[in-house]
């Protein structure tokens, strides 16, 4: 493969038609048939770390599109003032986020070559974000990377608006590949066990893996929770995973 | 980890950001990823003016130890000055 690829900035619809800002990387021999992916971007917002996330998957054969989730919040502000302004705000409601990732799989789909599978990944709050669409909206696979607030509440008296998103577990649309850390607070362990648990129940294909001597964040290759075996390993499964569900 | 908590104040009084003094109107306070500091958690301060923009924000990432200091300084400051001008 020659990971040659092509990356720039589109308008496309979100939730409710509104026009967002979205990271767009094609691989230049993009018209082959193809599958997508949607990547969901971190708290700290739609950063220069996330695109190159988005251009890895460009790279490694998939189309990849990444919509700025504050963009209603802070049209044209750099992503560290743009996630402030949001996290003011109460962060990012989930019915926005939804609508915003169906819009983003919408225009992945009617893209040349696309294969029509399309599948979503989220970091952080993005982890549960993921798991979220792929509940609410038709998927091929999602990847959840240390999503909080899945399964447990945060404390009451928090101002964002996050809430608990296991009851929607029943409606999982795809397989599920989760990847933790061993020593995260946020998700803890016992809840990615919970969670798991919850879609064995269900008979929801899901394959989670918990990293000795990760915590939170350890793709971040630019934080000291960097942790490359775990990344890599992480990685790994990611391609062995959108290989097996997305590819053509 | 995302800790998502997020305390609000409205707050009176000017910061200086990128593009010069300008009146704050708020701060937000919380204890999560910073975007620049070399640290896996710090105390987060955005002392902002939302009517300004987004980009009137004037921004700190502490680590747990030195927000604590700064607070103790804060009201160490606030002590040691003439109760008429404080009140």
């Amino acid at each position: 493969m020659s990971e040659a690829l092509t990356a720039k900035t589109v308008m496309i619809p979100g939730d409710g038609g509104d026009e967002i800002e979205a990271y767009l990387a094609v691989p230049d021999d993009g018209e082959t048939a193809h599958g997508s992916v949607v990547v969901i971007h971190h708290m700290p917002g739609y950063d220069s770390p996330t695109k190159e996330i988005t251009r890895r998957f460009a790279a490694a054969g998939y189309a990849a599109l990444m919509p700025n989730l504050y963009y209603r919040d802070a049209p044209g502000a750099s992503p560290d003032d743009a996630a402030a302004t949001a996290r003011a705000q109460g962060g990012v409601p989930d019915d926005r986020l939804v609508g915003d990732v169906a819009g983003a799989a919408d225009y992945l789909r009617a893209l040349p070559g696309s294969n029509g599978k399309v599948g979503v990944i989220g970091y952080c709050s993005g982890g549960r974000q993921s798991f979220l669409a792929a509940c609410r909206l038709q998927l091929d696979a999602a990847v959840d990377c240390y999503g909080a607030c899945v399964v447990t509440a945060p404390p009451s008296g928090f101002p964002l608006q996050v809430e608990p998103v296991v009851g929607l577990a029943k409606d999982l649309s795809c397989p599920l590949l989760g990847l933790f850390g061993a020593d995260d607070q946020y998700p803890p362990p016992a809840e990615t066990a919970e969670l798991s648990r919850v879609l064995t129940d269900l008979g929801k294909p899901h394959d989670f893996h918990t990293y000795e001597g990760a915590g939170h964040a350890f793709f971040a290759v630019n934080r000291p929770a960097y942790r490359p075996e775990a990344a890599n390993d992480g990685w790994q499964r990611i391609w062995d995973f959108y290989g097996q569900h997305l590819a053509s | 980890m995302c800790t998502y908590q997020t305390e609000q104040i409205g707050v009176e009084g000017s910061g200086k950001g990128a593009s010069g003094w300008f009146a704050l109107t708020e701060a937000t306070v919380y204890f999560d990823h910073p975007v620049h500091a070399m640290a896996e958690h710090t105390l987060n301060i955005d002392f902002r003016n939302p009517g300004r923009g987004p980009a009137a924000r004037v921004a700190v990432e502490l680590t747990a130890a030195s927000a604590r200091e700064l607070a103790r300084a804060i009201e160490a400051a606030l002590a040691a000055a003439p109760a008429a001008l404080v009140d």
